[in-house]
């Protein structure tokens, strides 16, 4: 969809000549491709969805397809299931999101000081981001958290908590455990990218005039990265709000729906339900919900993009 | 920015280099800091750590209430692993993840290119509606690209995932280029103009060697990006084209009965990852996003 508003800001001040014009097409060509190519195969989609939406049409009767208005609409919004889902996904995503900024943050100050094998721990701190998320969550759904076999059940067990169901107990909470787990790596570096680029006279500086350390985080540091905090919730959100790996490896989104999210619940509906016209109506809502919250996000980047291109 | 060499070159130096002596003690190595450092790094890295011992094991050595941390090592897992089929599925997400990056980058370049060092109309337009396609859920898309897929008798076949990734992975790429191709120094391109030089030569002799680092940066995010990715390969494909994440579901239905081969299969689906990941460590966080971050 292309109709979130571009955000207000100053075009790039180009580097050509007045004869801009007439060259017009010969510097419009190179783009063409891929401008071409993402249209028609990321945009035409997400029309005929809306065009699905609209249609009373399910994949085990074929030949039975009607326009149907917008009652799928009206079965979304009156569907309980689905509004457990969006729950879950809200809950999902500011939960994986907000816990792994907060270690995100502190691994980040702590591999921003010196200590022996520093760049060996940064190494190991980064992995879980690397590991395919379908083999992540099946690590942790068995040789993890195993009732019996599992790795964190012996390590709970002289607690007097043995042979417990982790995913069985808590299905959202071990599911965003797993998530935590693989995006703690992406908020450390970008947290870290920021700590390096905070300009260390000004630290001396303050430290020099008996400014306390906690006082130095607290008025200079978090103001310097607020910036990267915000971009990496924007850019973590993004992707985690679509998590589907993780959902269908650990949990199929059970017991009932209690682990599911929209995603997940979509493509149920679609691909094991048959049902394309409600499965539709449901993406609809899902991109109508993300555009209004990427228009935020997407002036965001683009602050953060401009800040960065001027300091380079 | 310099920040990528010092990634790569820390892991190995850390302990050797000869550090500049730190005027004050803040600066100086810390051993409290580096017990707690070591701790997290180990705690955060053993589910990984876990597997890769785990398909090592016997299924009797793998299956122990309290975990074996030394035993007696066994490549027979690997075996089984190989000898069950995993090499077709290796084959399709290798021909998927080649040539959907190769696709990327002939046309992401010139996209960026026209992005960055000659600008057009409404560049940020053209960059916003890049990203804007990153944002939208792909399971909105899904049931369209299926029933296309369908229809076109295109369903369980490799080109499928090949276009799809393509189009994954390129707003990332047009981005990261772009951000890229910004650090070409101005006075290289005026100077070349100044001397009358066509623009294809420009290209070739003045901005491709310095990009270069970035498009091979931009290729190995682009596949780490296709060979992970599992929503459009579990969906779209069955047998034929199915890719290594697919194979690892196979292991679900069977709840876990073989700790040490499904320990051993997802050692062999994540490693090449996990390896190329160390390599570009800092690239990773700039592709992702989206070059706002160098």
């Amino acid at each position: 969809m292309t109709t979130i508003a571009p955000p207000v800001a100053a075009a790039r001040p180009a580097r050509a000549r007045p004869d801009r014009r007439r060259q017009g097409w010969v510097r419009r060509a190179p783009l063409l491709p891929a401008l071409v190519f993402t249209i028609i195969v990321t945009q035409l989609p997400f029309l005929l969805t809306l065009w699905y939406s609209l249609q009373s049409w399910s994949l085990v009767r074929p030949g039975a397809e009607h326009f149907a208005g917008f009652s799928n609409y009206v079965d979304v919004f009156k569907d309980s299931q689905f509004r457990t889902t969006a729950l879950n996904t809200v809950i999902m995503t500011v939960g994986t999101v907000l816990v792994a900024m907060v270690i995100g943050v502190a691994l980040a100050l702590l591999l921003d000081r010196k200590f022996l094998g520093r760049g060996i721990v940064r190494t190991l701190l980064i992995t879980p981001f690397l590991v395919m998320p379908v083999a992540g969550a099946l690590l942790w759904k068995t040789t993890l958290l195993d009732p019996t076999f599992g790795i964190v059940d012996f390590l709970f067990r002289p607690f007097g908590i043995g042979h417990f169901n982790w995913i069985g107990s808590f299905p959202l909470g071990s599911v965003m455990i797993e998530m935590i787990w693989q995006w703690t790596p992406f908020m450390m570096l970008l947290v870290l990218a920021g700590l390096q680029s905070q300009p260390k006279d000004i630290l001396e500086a303050a430290s020099t005039d008996g400014a306390r350390p906690l006082q130095i985080f607290r008025e200079l540091t978090l103001p310097h990265l607020r910036r990267y905090i915000e971009l990496g919730i924007v850019l973590g959100a993004v992707y985690v709000v679509n998590e589907f790996d993780a959902v269908y490896m650990m949990t199929q989104g059970g017991p009932g729906i209690s682990s599911a999210n929209l995603p997940f619940y979509i493509y149920q509906r679609a691909f094991l339900g048959f049902q394309v016209g409600q499965a539709a109506a449901m993406g609809v809502v899902v991109v109508a919900a993300t555009i209004i919250i990427a228009t935020f996000a997407l002036r965001l980047i683009f602050t953060s993009f401009s800040g960065t291109e001027q300091a380079a | 920015m310099t920040s990528a060499d010092i990634s790569t070159a820390e892991a190995g130096l850390a302990s050797a280099a000869p550090r500049r002596v730190a005027p004050r003690k803040k600066r100086g190595n810390s051993i409290p800091l580096g017990i707690v450092g070591w701790i997290v790094g180990i705690v955060f890295f053993f589910p990984v750590l876990w597997m890769v011992l785990t398909s090592f094991k016997t299924e009797a050595e793998a299956y122990t209430n309290t975990p074996h941390l030394f035993f007696s090592p066994t490549l027979s897992q690997y075996k089984a692993v190989f000898s069950s089929g995993l090499w077709p599925y290796v084959a399709n997400s290798a021909f998927a993840t080649i040539v959907s990056t190769i696709l990327v980058l002939l046309l992401a370049t010139p996209c960026a290119f026209a992005l960055s060092l000659r600008p057009v109309r409404k560049t940020r337009d053209v960059l916003f509606f890049f990203i804007s396609t990153k944002m939208l859920p792909v399971v909105a898309a899904i049931i369209p690209i299926y029933i296309a897929a369908r229809d076109l008798h295109l369903l369980d076949n490799i080109f499928t995932l090949v276009i799809l990734y393509t189009a994954m992975n390129l707003p990332i790429a047009v981005w990261m280029m772009r951000s890229f191709f910004l650090e070409v120094p101005g006075e290289l391109l005026e100077a070349a103009e100044m001397d009358g030089a066509p623009l294809r030569r420009t290209v070739t002799e003045v901005i491709l060697p310095v990009v270069a680092p970035g498009i091979a940066a931009t290729a190995l995010i682009c596949c780490i990006f296709s060979w992970n990715e599992f929503f459009f390969a579990v969906n779209l494909t069955a047998t034929q084209a199915a890719t290594v994440p697919v194979f690892l579901v196979g292991f679900i239905s069977s709840e876990g009965l073989y700790f040490a081969q499904l320990a051993a299969a997802a050692t062999v689906a994540t490693l090449p990852v996990i390896l190329a990941g160390w390599v570009a460590q800092r690239q990773l966080v700039r592709g992702l996003s989206f070059g706002a971050i160098k």
